[in-house]
């Protein structure tokens, strides 16, 4: 098997990845850094981000408002110590990229611009028009060009973590171009993978979001910590799951149910405000999860409008008038016009909430190390957790920034320890056994794409925006028989080259144990808290859940659940008020 | 609900001794685009075919392929707009991977020459950010919108005749920073951008722009490039003291 050598191996090249590897390269250039993607870097789904990142900039704001903001938020699940690390190095990190070159927009005198997003108190999302993701992926993928330490490994998928006396000694991967597998022994392994929103059939997620990243992780014993947090985002085309960016409420548009009510304010999201004048912190710019939840109850009281794609109600955008829609929210036009023919200068466009983000991950700790010694993961794939229950828009982005440049902080100090023990070579060889098994079997029953369906039927009807104990019982055993039959199915393409049958049949697996994760955790969580809300159990219960989940791979057998305490440091638990200000 | 009748170019190196068409029959809805139509095959017709894809919105460049021979995203290409056969191809001007997968090694090589990065003219502040007014922004901000997606490679006749040349994108990459308030690495750039495989080999065919699906304007940017090359050519030859 061919073999390549480096100090540290990333995989996934989006903008964590990209961010842990320029640190990486810019503290010492005689590193070897391998950055191993299934796809090419500008492919990652980073790109897809529209709305911008959060970080204290302006004067009439304080980090205090930031980590008051993303703490109630996250309806107190965020661990506090974590929260104040990141709003602390946030600035940091969007400055840092101001220096490499980001076209972030402006205000009149040159200084950045921020715009208002939902959940937070101040105006302190900094943003580039409507692709800020985009802009942000590109920035860092040019900006690592110029280091040639940072040596590429472009549609190469990880298979496998290689673990050796405990700890992590790196991974094989398959040349999607070769069909090969490679060995890449490495000294120290940093995940930033994504999320894993392919799980689900609606969803704002490209193709390649299947949480390859997490399930490595859990495999090789590290637990995925709060997986039944699953952030459904309100705005979604409902023709395709397009995203609409929150910044369209940012901006001012309103949602209305078919009666025209901006039905918000009857869910204490309220009172009204005037249109066109949003407040910050109510009504349209309230929690993600508290307006997907009231378009939940809007659809039960036969409120929604009816497309042919479903139940939706509307984005009202036209007040902002096609000067502000063409400089603010290009994209979301462009996409409004192609995908549902309705241009929001002239109509409001039907959406409906889409799952968009996944909060829970691997298991990572304030320093974005893992519990296996010398694997470190960042990015939507790990589980810090600065998110909790429910992320606050705008914080991901800089969350891939600051976390992706702290893994490789913690993974240069892990080197910087001393060795670790040789080998691998036999590890690697049973990885490769294991795929070569996959391809060439035959006699096999079942098939990618019918398992791929029955589990996106199940998470969409038992783990959606709410749950309950008998539907989740009910995807937990759905779950496990696909666990079984996963191992039956037989690839129709047993050919090497750029074998898009066995790829898909990888991320299915990746895809099962995620799933399995979060309708197991979804399950033990008997209380409703920020995105996990039960009809069965609808209140938040401090006393038994002001916990993490851990969920535990068991191979054979559905995941161990376990908790883990959350980092109360300044904030206690309390009301999460989004009244502006009334209640 | 319509029929359409796929003809997609099929290419397997190890089975296959040379390219040929295969043709599906798919029920699509009204409202798909080709992609749409392409994941259905691969669902339910024919889990062999290979082909790029990921955030079906046109932002992350993967499934640029030929669609009735014009170079398009196949996430933006909408079936209401072919009323008959249509017929999809791989990428012209790159060498086939498999199926409707194509080689980018070129595109990946050419990007990283044209150093598409910074080169600060000043030092960064302390803590702060570079000023950048709305008009200084506005002087590149088009040129940054390039999602590499290779369109216009393939719809550049300069290219399939001179494989050596640049190429529109990373042209207009190399200039998006040239034109950056923030950038003084012009020199360093003008050394690919000026040669002969540079803005020079560009015909003004205009074809790229045509095809771009983010109205990047390469081709505009290559003729600003012509046109501060050829400044750069008089000042060094006939007013070196206006050289800085």
């Amino acid at each position: 098997m061919e073999t390549h050598s480096a100090d540290v191996a990333i995989i996934g090249a989006g903008g964590a990845g990209l961010r842990a590897a320029i640190a990486l390269a810019q503290s010492a250039p005689s590193l070897r850094i391998a950055l191993i993607s299934k796809v090419y870097p500008m492919r990652s789904h980073t790109c897809a981000a529209e709305g911008g990142a959060a970080g204290v900039i302006k004067p009439d704001d304080s980090l205090e408002h930031h980590f008051n903001d993303t703490v109630g938020g996250g309806d107190w699940l965020s661990d506090q110590d974590a929260v104040d690390y990141f709003i602390r190095e946030a600035p940091t990190e969007l400055l840092q990229l101001e220096h490499w070159g980001c076209p972030w927009s402006r205000e009149a005198d040159g200084s950045v611009a921020v715009r208002p997003f939902g959940g937070m108190k101040k105006q302190r999302t900094w943003f580039a028009a409507d692709k800020s993701g985009f802009h942000i992926l590109h920035t860092l993928f040019q900006t690592s060009l110029q280091f040639p330490s940072i040596q590429r490994f472009d549609e190469f998928y990880a298979t496998d973590l290689l673990v050796e006396d405990g700890r992590c000694v790196g991974l094989t991967a398959i040349e999607m171009r070769s069909g090969q597998m490679r060995w890449f022994d490495a000294r120290a392994v940093i995940i930033a993978g994504g999320g894993a929103g392919r799980m689900f059939p609606f969803t704002t997620n490209g193709a390649i979001k299947t949480g390859d990243g997490m399930a490595l992780a859990y495999r090789a014993g590290v637990p995925l910590k709060d997986m039944e947090f699953v952030q459904y985002h309100p705005t979604g085309l409902p023709s395709t799951g397009t995203l609409l960016t929150e910044a369209c409420r940012g901006e001012g548009g309103v949602l209305l149910n078919k009666n025209g009510r901006r039905f918000l304010q009857d869910y204490g999201m309220g009172p009204e405000t005037p249109l066109g004048k949003p407040v910050l912190k109510t009504m349209e710019l309230g929690p993600r999860d508290r307006v997907s939840q009231a378009f939940w109850h809007e659809q039960r009281k036969g409120n929604a409008i009816a497309t042919r794609w479903g139940d939706a109600m509307l984005l009202d955008m036209r007040h902002l008038g096609e000067k502000t829609i063409n400089e603010r929210l290009p994209l979301v036009r462009d996409m409004s016009i192609s995908y549902m023919g309705v241009d929001p200068v002239t109509d409001p466009v039907p959406v409906r909430p889409v799952v968009h983000y996944m909060m829970g991950g691997i298991h990572t700790d304030i320093n974005a190390a893992t519990s296996l010694p010398g694997l470190y993961a960042a990015g939507e794939c790990a589980c810090v957790s600065i998110n909790g229950a429910n992320r606050l828009g705008s914080n991901s982005l800089t969350e891939l920034l600051v976390f992706g440049r702290r893994a490789a902080v913690s993974a240069l100090e892990y080197l910087q320890q001393g060795g670790r023990p040789a080998g691998g070579a036999a590890l690697a060889e049973a990885a490769q056994a294991r795929v070569r098994e996959l391809v060439q079997r035959t006699g096999g029953t079942e098939s990618v794409a019918g398992l791929r369906k029955e589990m996106m039927q199940a998470m969409e009807e038992h783990a959606g925006i709410y749950r309950s104990g008998e539907g989740l019982a009910a995807a937990c055993a759905k779950l496990g028989e696909l666990r079984q039959r996963y191992r039956r199915i037989e690839l129709h393409d047993k050919t090497n080259v750029y074998n898009t049958d066995l790829l898909q049949a990888l991320e299915l697996g990746s895809m099962l144990d995620c799933a399995e994760a979060v309708v197991q955790s979804a399950a033990a969580r008997k209380e409703s808290r920020g995105a996990h809300q039960r009809l069965d159990f609808p209140g938040r219960d401090d006393r038994q859940f002001l916990r993490h989940s851990l969920a535990a791979y068991a191979g054979e057998g559905p995941p161990r659940v376990s908790y883990r305490d959350v980092v109360i440091t300044r904030s206690p638990p309390g009301v999460r008020d989004y009244s502006g200000g009334h209640e | 609900m319509r029929q359409v009748e796929l003809e997609v170019l099929r290419y397997n190196p190890e089975t296959d001794r040379e390219p040929h068409f295969q043709r599906y029959a798919v029920d699509c809805q009204e409202e798909w685009v080709v992609l749409d139509a392409l994941n259905h095959v691969k669902e339910t017709l024919d889990p062999t075919l290979s082909y790029r894809w990921s955030c079906h919105m046109a932002v992350c460049g993967s499934c640029g392929m030929m669609v009735n021979g014009e170079p398009k995203l196949a996430c933006k290409a909408f079936l209401r707009d072919y009323p008959g056969v249509i017929r999809v191809e791989p990428l012209r001007h790159f060498p086939v991977e498999r199926d409707l997968v194509t080689v980018i090694d070129d595109f990946v090589a050419k990007l990283a020459r044209v150093k598409p990065y910074l080169i600060p003219k000043d030092k960064a502040p302390e803590a702060a950010e570079f000023r950048q007014t709305p008009a200084q922004l506005k002087r590149y901000k088009q040129f940054t919108l390039c999602i590499n997606c290779m369109l216009c490679y393939a719809a550049c006749p300069e290219y399939g005749l001179i494989p050596k040349y640049l190429g529109p994108a990373a042209i207009a990459l190399a200039h998006r920073w040239n034109r950056d308030s923030r950038d003084g690495g012009r020199d360093a750039r003008q050394e690919e951008l000026a040669a002969t495989e540079g803005a020079w080999e560009c015909s003004f065919v205009g074809a790229c722009s045509e095809v771009c699906p983010e109205h990047v304007d390469p081709a505009g940017a290559i003729q600003q490039v012509k046109i501060e090359s050829t400044v750069d050519w008089y000042q060094a030859h006939l007013m070196p003291w206006t050289k800085k």
